[in-house]
């Protein structure tokens, strides 16, 4: 694939670290800029427009938490999340601030650009498309090249990641989807890996499509295997 | 009927007091009432005995005197003697009206020719009678005095009480017999009031005891009841709870000593609560402090090891070197995170309804390699239909990655299997190898930490020696059970079993623990035994 350099924005207050990544992500073919503190992550990122961001949760300053859901107020784009902590909550807590992904350190570096890679590419392979799930009352339209959803007529602001699952979801609505499918599918996991990513990411999906979060009729859940797209 | 009763009886310490106190007040106020009642009313009759004794002697003697004028029984001046003798007799000095009857009959040795003669209280009429009972007159016939208590009539009164008195009369010429009929209506007052009173008395003494008995019972059984309450709410988890303290007494120093109690407790508590907070923030710190260096030196390590082609042969080796251990590191730091993580206590399961069937084969497969290079067949046995349980997913992937990896590196080039198997309240997996085995005593010691079966074999997957540790952890977390049996040169099998639903208690498991080789499978529920060695998803 020919594309540009993709520019990444590192923000993490460790220069080594900082500076190590710097090293990798270049040989990799990223254009990265840094920064080391919470407070000017979010003016860094207006002025840049990375293509992804890689978010490190503790910093001086304003926290990786607040700093992901101001730069995910504004934007779509894809953040990471390097974290030291691999306890759900912090997980869970930081995936519900907006974060697409998290790896955990110590990674490797291989395992982190492959999920940059992974995040970058979106949803390219698209056709010509446009999908529909839900009841005639309740009627989804996903227009896969325009990146658009609709709910009822009115469009619906995604993340990309939140547009691949719901593409994902809604390409064969009524299969049942395992998590570890959609992590496959989506996230480019080739073996089960985390599957609170699939929890959280459905979970943020169902708040701004379901009228009823608590009690989905678009993203359902099947107990002990996972979630399928309801039809009318 | 009975048993709510029985469990009252049990129950309420102050209804036992009461109702011995109870039972035996009355026993004893019954015995001495009885007692007291008795000798007054023998005292009264004693009196009374005595008493006519005197007066009956005294008629007798001036009867005699009176009748030995008379010549016999024909003598015509006998029946106004007579009337005029016990109208004296019934007449007492200084008295209306007669308080006894006096009755003088001829003895029967006279024959029938003299009626009987009577005065006193009595009103005398034509079939009006009073009857001598036969005892009494049989003893006077035969010439003795004595005395007899009887209930009778005299003429058309209603029955009463009486003391009769009988004694007979002879003077020379004559033979009469003399009766008098003491009537008892005062004694038996007396003694109706005595016992009355006695009753009363007695029974308002029990009543009182009993209520004397309930009160002081409450004053000792409601602090205990209050102390009781306090310590559940305090076991429940109320630390602050606390007794009222009231005086200087023993009840008092009972809440003294409870609250006292509940205050060292409550400290013991918030202390071991701060210490587990501390040692949570300590992990997390430690864990944040080393991670961020150590994926620099991650990062560093990989540049170099990839690039290693271009060192000369000593650096390069070096870069192979600081590579395989940082691996090491890595791991032995995740681990050691991890169990300290267990023993703080915070663990937290993530427990969700989850199908184990994919990940016991994911888990196996990411083993395919491994067990390609040591030449093992690595066989998955999984039931056809969906194992959906209550599990934490990410523990259970965990354990089962220790388990099929520890039995791929000991297996010997023999065959591992791997089982899962589901009853109505238990999942169970137990993975088999037939490799070196366990020696007695060692199925314990596998799940220590840093233990190693023998320190001197090479590593292949470079255990950290925490693994089985943290597995047993994850198990106990599910509320479940990791055990392992062994046999030097047989083999081993280490079964995991954890319950359907989360929180419940297991009783057993679906699986056997044992060495024994199952038989062929023939079971139409499972799937045919497939080989996962080599085989690779992506």
């Amino acid at each position: 694939m020919e594309r540009m350099r993709a520019r990444v924005l590192v923000v993490d207050d460790d220069p080594a670290l900082a500076e190590m990544l710097g090293i990798v992500l270049r040989t990799e073919g990223f254009t990265p800029s840094f920064v080391s503190d919470g407070e000017r992550a979010l003016s860094a990122f207006r002025e840049n427009g990375p293509d992804i961001v890689l978010l490190d949760l503790m910093l001086p300053g304003m926290s990786g938490i607040d700093v992901c859901k101001a730069i995910r107020a504004e934007s779509g784009v894809p953040i990471v999340m390097l974290t030291a902590k691999s306890d759900t909550v912090d997980v869970v807590l930081g995936l519900e601030s907006g974060a697409d992904d998290y790896v955990v350190k110590p990674f490797k570096p291989k395992e982190l650009v492959a999920r940059m890679r992974a995040r970058l590419r979106g949803s390219q392979d698209d056709m010509p498309e446009r999908l529909t799930i839900g009841t005639p009352g309740l009627r989804v339209v996903v227009d896969v090249p325009a990146h658009t959803v609709t709910l009822n007529n009115a469009e619906v602001k995604l993340t990309p990641l939140e547009f691949d699952l719901l593409v994902a979801l809604a390409r064969k609505p009524r299969q049942v989807f395992t998590r570890e499918v959609l992590l496959e599918q989506v996230w480019g996991y080739r073996h089960a890996a985390d599957t609170r990513l699939v929890n959280v990411h459905v979970q943020r999906l169902r708040a701004k499509i379901e009228p009823d979060p608590e009690n989905p009729q678009l993203i359902q859940t099947v107990r002990g295997v996972g979630y399928k797209a309801g039809i009318g | 009927m009975a048993r709510p009763i029985i469990r009252t009886w049990r129950g309420s310490l102050q209804l036992r007091v009461v109702a011995i106190t109870l039972i035996t007040s009355t026993v004893l106020v019954a015995m001495f009432g009885l007692v007291v009642g008795k000798s007054i009313t023998d005292g009264l009759m004693d009196n009374k005995i005595d008493n006519s004794r005197d007066v009956l002697e005294d008629g007798r003697q001036q009867a005699i005197k009176e009748l030995s004028g008379l010549v016999g029984a024909q003598d015509t001046a006998l029946p106004r003697v007579a009337t005029e003798l016990v109208k004296t007799l019934a007449t007492q000095p200084g008295q209306a009206g007669s308080q006894y009857e006096v009755l003088l009959v001829p003895d029967p040795d006279m024959g029938e020719a003299v009626a009987p003669f009577r005065d006193g209280f009595g009103h005398p009429a034509a079939a009006a009678s009073v009857e001598v009972p036969a005892d009494l007159r049989g003893m006077v016939a035969d010439g003795r005095s004595g005395y007899q208590p009887i209930t009778t009539t005299v003429d058309d009164e209603p029955a009463r009480p009486f003391l009769v008195f009988g004694t007979p009369l002879n003077t020379n010429s004559i033979k009469f017999q003399l009766y008098y009929f003491f009537p008892l209506d005062n004694e038996t007052g007396v003694s109706g009031l005595v016992s009355t009173t006695l009753f009363l008395g007695g029974t308002a003494l029990v009543l009182l005891l009993a209520v004397l008995a309930a009160l002081v019972t409450r004053l000792v059984v409601t602090p205990v009841r209050v102390a009781a309450r306090t310590a559940q709410r305090l076991s429940a988890g109320l630390l602050h709870e606390r007794m009222t303290v009231k005086g200087a007494d023993d009840l008092a120093r009972l809440a003294g000593s409870f609250n006292l109690m509940a205050e060292n407790l409550q400290q013991q508590i918030v202390r071991l609560e701060e210490m587990s907070r501390l040692q949570r923030r300590f992990t997390s710190d430690v864990s944040h402090e080393l991670r961020t260096p150590l994926t620099t030196v991650r990062m560093a390590a990989d540049l170099l090891h990839s690039s290693r082609e271009d060192f000369p042969p000593e650096a390069a080796r070096s870069a192979e070197l600081l590579q395989d251990e940082l691996n090491r590191f890595e791991d032995l730091l995740g681990e050691l995170l991890e169990i300290s993580r267990f023993d703080a206590g915070f663990a937290q399961l993530d427990s969700d309804a989850v199908d184990l069937n994919p990940i016991v084969r994911s888990v196996a497969e990411s083993f395919g390699a491994l067990a390609d290079r040591c030449g093992v067949e690595l066989r998955v046995n999984v039931p056809a239909v969906a194992t959906v349980a209550e599990v934490d997913g990410r523990r259970v992937q965990r354990v089962l990655r220790n388990l099929i990896g520890n039995a791929v590196e000991h297996a010997e080039g023999r065959p591992v299997d791997v089982e899962l198997a589901a009853s109505d309240t238990a999942v169970a997996v137990t993975v088999r190898d037939r490799g070196i085995g366990l020696k007695p005593g060692e199925e314990k010691l596998v799940f220590n930490r840093f233990w190693r079966a023998d320190p001197s074999r090479a590593r292949q997957t470079g255990g950290t020696g925490l693994g089985l540790s943290i597995s047993v952890e994850d198990a106990k977390l599910h509320g479940g059970w990791l055990e392992a049996v062994g046999e030097p040169g047989v083999g081993s099998v280490f079964r995991l079993t954890l319950p359907m639903r989360s929180g419940d208690r297991l009783l057993s498991s679906p699986l056997t623990l044992t060495l024994d080789e199952p038989a062929p499978d023939t079971n139409p529920d499972h799937e045919a035994r497939e080989a996962a060695g080599g085989v690779h998803s992506g």
